[in-house]
C-alpha cells in the first residue's frame, strides 16, 4: 500500500452512527461532492459537523453507518477531506461501500474506547496498528481479498484491470 | 453428499461462490442487479470509470425512478433523465418510472410483481432494502454503487459468506398482529447490529401461515438488525403467489439441510404478544404499543417498501371505514405499485381512505427517506408503517417517527393519538 501511515486529530463519534446522520436523505439528490460534503453528520450534531476538518480521523463506536446503502456518505466524507475511520464495529454495507471506493476503515474496539476528542493518532494500515498517546492497539489485519481491492485503488481499479485483461463480453 | 448448508451457503454455492464457509470470501455471479435514480447516479459514473460499454446482460439489470420520481425538482429530474436515458442506450428494457409505465412503482414491490424475483436466487440492489426479496426464498442483499457499477460491468460480486442466524416464531399471532410485528419483535431480540453480516433464516409454525406480503414486511428489516438479508424458504405460499408472474420459469424451493449450522438459534414466541411500535429514533428500540398509548400523532404514514402492500391497505380500511381521520391529524397513504394502487382503487379502499379524509399519494420512496411527500416539521410526531426512524429520517432533526404495522397506523389516524387497534376494533 502506497500510504501505509496516515496520522490525524479524532473526531469522536458515538454508537450506531447511521448513514441518515452522515448524509441526511434530502441530499441525495446532489451530486457534486463539495456540496454534500457539506452536510456531513448534520442531523448527527451540528456542532461535531462544524469542526471537521481536512485530515482529521473519524472514531466511532459500534455499528458505524447503519442504514441506507447511500454511497453519498462516502463521497461526503472523504469532500471534508477525512482521511480515515476508526471504529469498534461498521455496519455492513457501510464497510463494503468504504473498502470499496479506498476509504482507509479500521475495526479497533479498545483503540476506539481509548481515544478522546481532539486526540492526534496514528494509523499504520499495513500493520493493522492504531497509536495514540504512546499506546498501541493492535487491530485484526484486513482479509486477503479486502487488502487486493484496497491495493488496488478501490473496486473500479480492480474490475478495471480485469476488464482490460479480458474480451468483453466473450 | 458435500457439508450441510444454511439457505444462504447453497445460493452462493449455486452462483459460483467456491467456499461457503461463513467467514470465507469470494465472487459470485449475480442473478439480477437493481438500482434506482440515487444509488444509479452515483453507479453510472462509477461504471464509465471501469472501462466496460456494455452491462453485462440488459435483460439481468433493473433500474427504478422511485425514489424522487416523479421528480421534485430541477436536481433530481436530472438524475432520472440520466438512469433514463442509461436505459435507453443500454436495451435495458426493466425500466420503471412513475407515469410512464402500467407497472411502475416503489422497486422493491415491483420486482417480485414483475415475476423477476424467484426462490434461489442471487440479487443485488443498490438500496439496502434489497433483502425484502428473502420473501421469496431469494438472497438479496443491499449494495452501494460502486458495488452496483462493477456488477452492472461484471455480472459477478465479492462476497463473504454470511454466518446464519435460524430465528424460529412459535405459538399464535394474536389480533392486529402482522409481519411487520414479527420483525419488531426480532429487533427487540437483536437490537440494531445484534445480526451484522449475518443472514437470517425465519422459520416456524407461525410464518408458514404468513402471507407474501407479510413475509415482505419480516424480510424487508432484516437489515435494521444489521443483517445481510432475511429469507423465508420458499413454500406452497411462495410458489402459488410466483407461478403466474414468471412465465414457463421452474421454480425450485432451496431448503436449509436439517443439520446446516447455525451460529445462533433465536425463539420468539408470539402467545399474548401486542402489536409492536419502534421508538424514535432507532428501528430496535422496540415496545409493545401500550407502553407508548396517549402519544399525539400529527402524521400517519402508509406506505414504503415494507408496508405499502394491498394487506396494508385493506388492514387501514378496517379502522377507516365508517370512521375519519381525527382532527389535527393528517394521513398520507402510498401504495407500493400501480398494481396495488389499481387493486385497492378495484376494491374501494382508495375510496375509503379519501372519505375518510386521507390523502392517497402515487407510488414513490417519498417521505420514508425524508424525500419529499409528507414531510414533517420541527416536534412534529408521526406513526409510519415505514422500516426507519432515525433522527431527521421523514423531516426535521427534531421531528420524531414512530414505526407500526397498518392496523396501528389506522387507529392513530382515527384517534389522534397512538393506542392498541383493538381500543376501536375491539
Amino acid at each position: 500500500m502506497s500510504s501505509a501511515r496516515i496520522e490525524g486529530r479524532a473526531i469522536k463519534l458515538g454508537d450506531d452512527v447511521n448513514t441518515d446522520n452522515i448524509l441526511p436523505g434530502p441530499y441525495l439528490n446532489l451530486t457534486d461532492p463539495d456540496e454534500l460534503g457539506e452536510h456531513l453528520l448534520e442531523t448527527y450534531d451540528p456542532e461535531i459537523a462544524a469542526r471537521v476538518a481536512p485530515g482529521d480521523i473519524l472514531v466511532a463506536g459500534r455499528n458505524f453507518g447503519m442504514g441506507s446503502s447511500r454511497e453519498q456518505a462516502q463521497v461526503a466524507i472523504r469532500a471534508r477531506g477525512v482521511q480515515a475511520i476508526v471504529a469498534a464495529g461498521f455496519a455492513r454495507i457501510f464497510l463494503r461501500n468504504a473498502i470499496n471506493v479506498g476509504l482507509p476503515v479500521i475495526e479497533a474496539p479498545e483503540a476506539a474506547a481509548a481515544i478522546a476528542d481532539g486526540d492526534t493518532i496514528a494509523i499504520d494500515l499495513e500493520d493493522g496498528v492504531v497509536e495514540c498517546g504512546g499506546e498501541r492497539f493492535e487491530t485484526v489485519p484486513q482479509p486477503p481479498f479486502v487488502a487486493e481491492i484496497m491495493d488496488a485503488g478501490g473496486l473500479v481499479e480492480w474490475a478495471r484491470r480485469r476488464i482490460a485483461a479480458q474480451t468483453p463480453n466473450p | 453428499m458435500a457439508e450441510p448448508r444454511t439457505i444462504a451457503q447453497k445460493i452462493l454455492a449455486a452462483h459460483g461462490v467456491e467456499d461457503v464457509t461463513p467467514g470465507a470470501f469470494g465472487l459470485a455471479d449475480v442473478a439480477l442487479v437493481m438500482a434506482n435514480e440515487v444509488s444509479g447516479s452515483v453507479a453510472l459514473t462509477e461504471f464509465e470509470r471501469t472501462g466496460a460499454e456494455r452491462v453485462f446482460d440488459p435483460d439481468r439489470v433493473a433500474l427504478f425512478a422511485d425514489h424522487f420520481a416523479p421528480a421534485k425538482d430541477v436536481r433530481s429530474a436530472e438524475l432520472v433523465g440520466r438512469l433514463r436515458r442509461f436505459a435507453r442506450d443500454q436495451g435495458i428494457e426493466h425500466y420503471w418510472e412513475a407515469g410512464s409505465t402500467a407497472n411502475a412503482g416503489i422497486e422493491h414491490t415491483v420486482l417480485p410483481e414483475e415475476g423477476l424475483i424467484a426462490p434461489g436466487d442471487f440479487i443485488v440492489g443498490g438500496d439496502s432494502h434489497t433483502c425484502t426479496y428473502g420473501a421469496f426464498g431469494a438472497l438479496g442483499t443491499g449494495m452501494g454503487s460502486t458495488d452496483i457499477a462493477v456488477a452492472l460491468a461484471l455480472g459477478q460480486t465479492w462476497v463473504r459468506v454470511p454466518q446464519s442466524i435460524r430465528v424460529e416464531y412459535r405459538g399464535s399471532c394474536g389480533a392486529y398482529v402482522t409481519g411487520k410485528d414479527l420483525i419488531l419483535a426480532y429487533l427487540a431480540h437483536s437490537g440494531v447490529s445484534g445480526a451484522t453480516y449475518a443472514a437470517l433464516e425465519f422459520a416456524g409454525p407461525p410464518i408458514d401461515r404468513t402471507s407474501v406480503d407479510e413475509r415482505m414486511a419480516l424480510c424487508n428489516m432484516a437489515v435494521e438488525a444489521g443483517a445481510k438479508t432475511g429469507i423465508v424458504a420458499a413454500d406452497e405460499t411462495t410458489l402459488e403467489w410466483l407461478a403466474p408472474k414468471v412465465g414457463d420459469r421452474a421454480l425450485e424451493p432451496v431448503l436449509p439441510d436439517d443439520d446446516a449450522v447455525y451460529e445462533q438459534r433465536v425463539e420468539i414466541g408470539l402467545d399474548g404478544m401486542p402489536p409492536l411500535v419502534a421508538r424514535p429514533p432507532s428501528p430496535g428500540d422496540v415496545a409493545p404499543v401500550g407502553d407508548v398509548a396517549g402519544a399525539h400523532v400529527d402524521q400517519v404514514y402508509v406506505g414504503n417498501c415494507s408496508n405499502g402492500t394491498i394487506t396494508d391497505l385493506r388492514q387501514l380500511c378496517r379502522l377507516l371505514e365508517g370512521r375519519s381521520v381525527a382532527r389535527g391529524t393528517r394521513l398520507i397513504v402510498v401504495p407500493a405499485s400501480q398494481r396495488v394502487y389499481r387493486q385497492a382503487l378495484t376494491e374501494g379502499l382508495l375510496e375509503t381512505i379519501v372519505a375518510a379524509g386521507g390523502a392517497v399519494s402515487m407510488p414513490t420512496c417519498g417521505a420514508c427517506f425524508g424525500g419529499h411527500m409528507g414531510i414533517i416539521a420541527a416536534g412534529e410526531t408521526a406513526v409510519a408503517t415505514t422500516n426507519r426512524n432515525f433522527r431527521g429520517r421523514m423531516g426535521h432533526p427534531d421531528s420524531q417517527v414512530f414505526l407500526a404495522n397498518a392496523y396501528v397506523a389506522g387507529a392513530a389516524a382515527v384517534t389522534g393519538e397512538l393506542c392498541d387497534p383493538a381500543e376501536v376494533l375491539g
